[in-house]
C-alpha cells in the first residue's frame, strides 16, 4: 500500500504543542521538583564525602555521580530510580487522555497520519525529559566547580555527556512503555498503575528473582561455594536474566562510562584478569565500547515497545 | 482506483460520497449492514434513525476512523482506508462529542488544527479570524475553551471546518444539547455552508430541524437504510401522499373539480362546504383556481406539509417484517 504525502507531516506541530503542554504542566513541575530535591541531597552527600577524602583523584567530577554516602544512594542510582518515574508520569496518558477529552477524532480528521501524532507526542515527551536531565547535568557540573574547585577535564566532560545521552535513551524505554499502555488502556489510572507495577517489578523484584531463577537453572556447585566464589554457570545466568530489566542495562552502562576503571561488565574470571593492570583507567573510547551493547539494548527495547504501540494504535477505532 | 471512479461516475455523475455494500461488523454482529447510498455535490443529506442504528459508525468509516469490514465507500473519488490524507484534507468533521483542549484558547485550538492542516502562519490567522466571525465567537476568541458552553464548543467545531474550507462537512448530531435559539443559529450556519457549495452530511434526532435543512434523508434501522429520499418522496412512499390540503368553500361541484386537479389523490368531503384532499405536491393554487372556476367563495385554504415526524413514526412503528419498502 503506497501512502500519499509524508508520514511525518504534522509531527512538528504535534511536537511543539505537546512540548509546551509538558513544560507548563503542574505534573511536570512536581516531577522535576522531586528529581532535583533527591538528586541534590545525593550530590550534597557526595560532595561532603569527596571533600574529606581526596584531591588526587583524576576523575573527581565523575565521582560526584557515583559516590554514595551511607543512607543515600549515589546520584546515578537515584536517577536510575527516578527517570522511569518521570517518563511514566509523562507518558501514561498520552493517547487515552485524547480519547477521554474527545479530541482524538477531531485531530485525526485532520490530514495527518496516525504515526505523526504518536511520534510527535513521543518526541515531545523525550525532549521534555532531555531538557530536565540536561539542566540537572549542568547543575552537577556547576556544583562540582563551586564546591570541589577543580575544573573538569575534557575526558570527564565527554564521559558525563555519555552519561546524559544514555540516561535519555533509558528514559525513552520507559516513555515508550508508558505510551504503549496509554494506547492499550482507556483509563489513564489503569495505565499508570500497570506502568508503575511493571516498574516496581523490574527495579525491586526482578533483581531478587533473577538469581533465584538462575540457581534453579544451574544449581550452584558446592566446590565453588567452599572457596567463597560464585558458580560460573549460575553467575552467567543471573546476569543474563537481570539484563532483561532496563534498570540493569542502565546501571551497567553507567558503570562503564562513569567508572573509567571498569574493564568488563560480565562476571570476572581469573584468567580474564591475568595480565591486566588493575585499577588503570581505560580510555574513553574503550569505556564506550563496553557500554555499547547495553545502550543498544536500551534502544532496541524502545523500538520494540514503540512499534507495538504503533501497530495497536493504527488499528484502533477512534469513536469520539 | 480509476475503475472505482468510473463505477461511481456511472451510477451518479456528481456523487461526492458513494457507499457500496458498506458493512461494519463487531464480532459477528453487523452494525452497518451492506448499505448503499450516493450523496450529490452541494446537497444537505440527513442520516436519521434510533440510537444504535449505525449512523456514527457509517460516518467513522467514511473518515477512516474505523476499519471497514466489507464493501467500500468513496469520498470525492478517494478511498478513505487507502488515501486517508486526500480524504481528510477535503472533509471537515464535527464529532457528536466534540472535544477541545481546555487549557488553550479558542484561537489556539483552531491554530493547532490549522497547523495540522498544513496552513502557513499568515493564512492561518486570516482564516481563523474569518471563521470565528462567521460562527460569532470572535469576542471570546482569546478565552480558554474550558469556559465555553456546549453551544459555543459546537460552533467552534464548525469554525474548524470553515477554516479547513472543506468540500464536505460531516456533522454528527450537531444540534444535540443546543437550546432552541442556538439550534436555529446553527441551522442557519449549515445553510450558509450549503450556499457556499459545501456538501453537508448531517446525523440528527431532531426531525423537524432535519426537515428544515436537508434535501434528502436516509432512515437507518438496525444497520440498514430503511428508506432514502427527499421528505416529499418519502411521504408519498410511507404515508401514501405528502400534502394534505383542506378547503372551505361553497360552490357547485367543488369536490369533483378538486379531484380533477393533477396530483390529487382522493378528496374527502368533511361537511357540505369542507373538503380534505391528499396530494403529492402543494396544490393550493390549483384548488383556489378550481373554487373560482366553480363561482364559489373561498373561505379557508390550508395545507399540512408532509412531516418527517410522521414518516419516522410510521417507519419505526411498523415491525421490521412489515411492509415498509426498502429504498436501499
Ligand atoms: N466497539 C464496539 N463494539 C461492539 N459494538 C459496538 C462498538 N461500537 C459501537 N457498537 C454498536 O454499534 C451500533 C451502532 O452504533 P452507532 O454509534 O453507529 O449508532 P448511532 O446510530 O450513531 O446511535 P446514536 O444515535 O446513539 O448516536 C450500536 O448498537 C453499538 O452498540
Ligand atoms: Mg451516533
Amino acid at each position: 500500500m503506497r501512502r500519499e504525502g509524508s508520514a511525518f507531516q504534522g509531527v512538528g506541530a504535534v511536537f511543539v504543542k505537546e512540548l509546551s503542554d509538558n513544560i507548563s504542566s503542574v505534573r511536570m513541575l512536581m516531577l522535576e521538583l522531586l528529581i532535583v530535591v533527591t538528586a541534590m541531597a545525593a550530590l550534597y552527600e557526595a560532595i561532603a564525602a569527596l571533600r574529606q577524602n581526596t584531591a588526587e583523584d583524576p576523575f573527581l567530577l565523575l565521582r560526584l555521580f557515583t559516590v554514595s554516602q551511607a543512607p543515600l544512594p549515589s546520584f546515578v542510582a537515584i536517577l536510575g530510580f527516578l527517570i522511569p518515574l518521570m517518563a511514566i508520569g509523562l507518558g501514561f496518558d498520552l493517547i487515552n487522555s485524547e480519547h477521554n477529552r474527545c479530541t482524538l477524532s477531531r485531530i485525526l480528521a485532520q490530514p495527518i497520519y496516525r504515526d505523526a501524532l504518536l511520534l510527535g507526542k513521543y518526541l515531545a515527551g523525550l525532549a521534555t525529559i532531555a531538557i530536565s536531565l540536561t539542566a540537572l547535568w549542568l547543575l552537577v557540573i556547576g556544583l562540582g566547580l563551586i564546591f570541589l574547585g577543580v575544573p573538569p577535564g575534557g575526558e570527564e566532560i565527554s564521559r558525563s555527556l555519555a552519561f546524559l545521552v544514555i540516561a535519555i535513551f533509558y528514559a525513552g524505554v520507559w516513555l515508550s512503555l508508558a505510551m504503549l499502555l496509554s494506547i492499550v488502556f482507556r483509563s489513564p489510572a489503569t495505565a499508570a498503575l500497570v506502568a508503575l507495577g511493571i516498574w516496581l517489578f523490574l527495579t525491586v523484584l526482578w533483581p531478587m528473582l533473577a538469581p533465584a531463577i538462575a540457581q534453579a537453572i544451574v544449581p550452584p556447585d558446592p566446590r565453588f561455594a567452599v572457596l567463597g566464589l560464585d558458580t560460573p554457570g549460575t553467575a552467567i545466568w543471573t546476569q543474563l536474566l537481570q539484563r532483561f530489566s532496563p534498570n540493569d542495562l542502565f546501571g551497567e552502562a553507567m558503570l562503564a562510562v562513569l567508572s573509567p576503571t571498569t574493564r568488563t561488565l560480565g562476571p570476572v574470571f581469573l584468567d580474564q584478569i591475568r595480565g591486566a593492570v588493575m585499577g588503570a583507567p581505560l580510555p574513553f573510547g574503550q569505556s564506550v565500547m563496553i557500554a555499547w551493547p547495553q545502550t543498544v539494548g536500551l534502544i532496541a527495547c524502545t523500538i520494540v515497545l514503540f512499534v507495538a504501540g504503533y501497530v495497536l494504535f493504527q488499528r484502533q477505532e477512534v469513536r469520539a | 482506483m480509476s475503475e472505482q471512479q468510473n463505477h461511481t461516475a456511472a451510477t451518479r455523475p456528481e456523487a461526492v460520497i458513494a457507499a457500496r455494500d458498506l458493512t461494519k461488523r463487531y464480532g459477528k454482529t453487523s452494525v452497518v449492514d451492506a448499505i448503499n447510498f450516493d450523496i450529490a455535490k452541494g446537497e444537505v443529506f440527513g442520516l436519521l434513525g434510533p440510537n444504535g442504528a449505525g449512523k456514527t459508525t457509517t460516518i467513522l468509516m467514511m473518515l477512516g476512523l474505523t476499519e471497514i469490514s466489507a464493501g467500500r465507500v468513496s469520498v470525492l473519488g478517494f478511498d478513505p482506508a487507502r488515501q486517508p490524507l486526500q480524504v481528510k484534507r477535503r472533509v471537515g468533521y464535527l464529532p457528536d462529542a466534540v472535544g477541545f483542549y481546555d487549557h488553550l484558547t479558542a484561537v489556539e485550538n483552531l491554530a493547532y488544527a490549522a497547523k495540522l492542516m498544513g496552513l502557513g502562519v499568515a493564512e492561518r490567522s486570516r482564516r481563523i479570524a474569518a471563521a470565528l466571525t462567521c460562527v460569532r465567537l470572535l469576542d471570546v476568541a482569546d478565552k480558554r475553551v474550558a469556559t465555553f458552553s456546549r453551544g459555543m464548543r459546537q460552533r467552534l467545531g464548525l469554525a474548524e471546518i470553515i477554516v479547513k474550507r472543506a468540500e464536505i462537512a460531516i456533522l454528527d448530531e450537531p444540534t444535540s444539547g443546543l437550546d432552541p435559539q442556538a439550534t436555529i443559529e446553527f441551522l442557519d450556519l449549515i445553510r450558509e455552508l450549503k450556499a457556499e457549495g459545501v456538501t453537508v452530511l448531517l446525523s440528527s434526532h431532531m426531525l423537524d430541524q432535519v426537515q428544515r435543512v436537508c434535501d434528502r434523508v436516509a432512515l437507518f434501522r438496525v444497520g440498514k437504510i430503511a428508506m432514502m429520499g427527499s421528505v416529499a418522496e418519502l411521504s408519498v412512499q410511507v404515508l401514501g401522499a405528502g400534502f394534505v390540503v383542506e378547503v372551505e368553500a361553497d360552490g357547485a361541484g367543488i369536490a369533483r373539480r378538486l379531484a380533477a386537479i393533477p396530483g390529487v389523490g382522493n378528496v374527502e368531503t368533511l361537511a357540505d362546504d369542507r373538503f380534505r384532499m391528499t396530494a403529492d405536491r402543494d396544490v393550493r393554487a390549483d384548488a383556489a383556481r378550481a373554487v373560482v372556476a366553480a363561482n364559489g367563495a373561498l373561505r379557508r385554504l390550508s395545507v399540512d406539509e408532509p412531516s418527517l415526524e410522521a414518516i419516522y413514526a410510521r417507519c419505526f412503528q411498523v415491525p421490521p417484517s412489515g411492509g415498509v419498502r426498502d429504498a436501499a
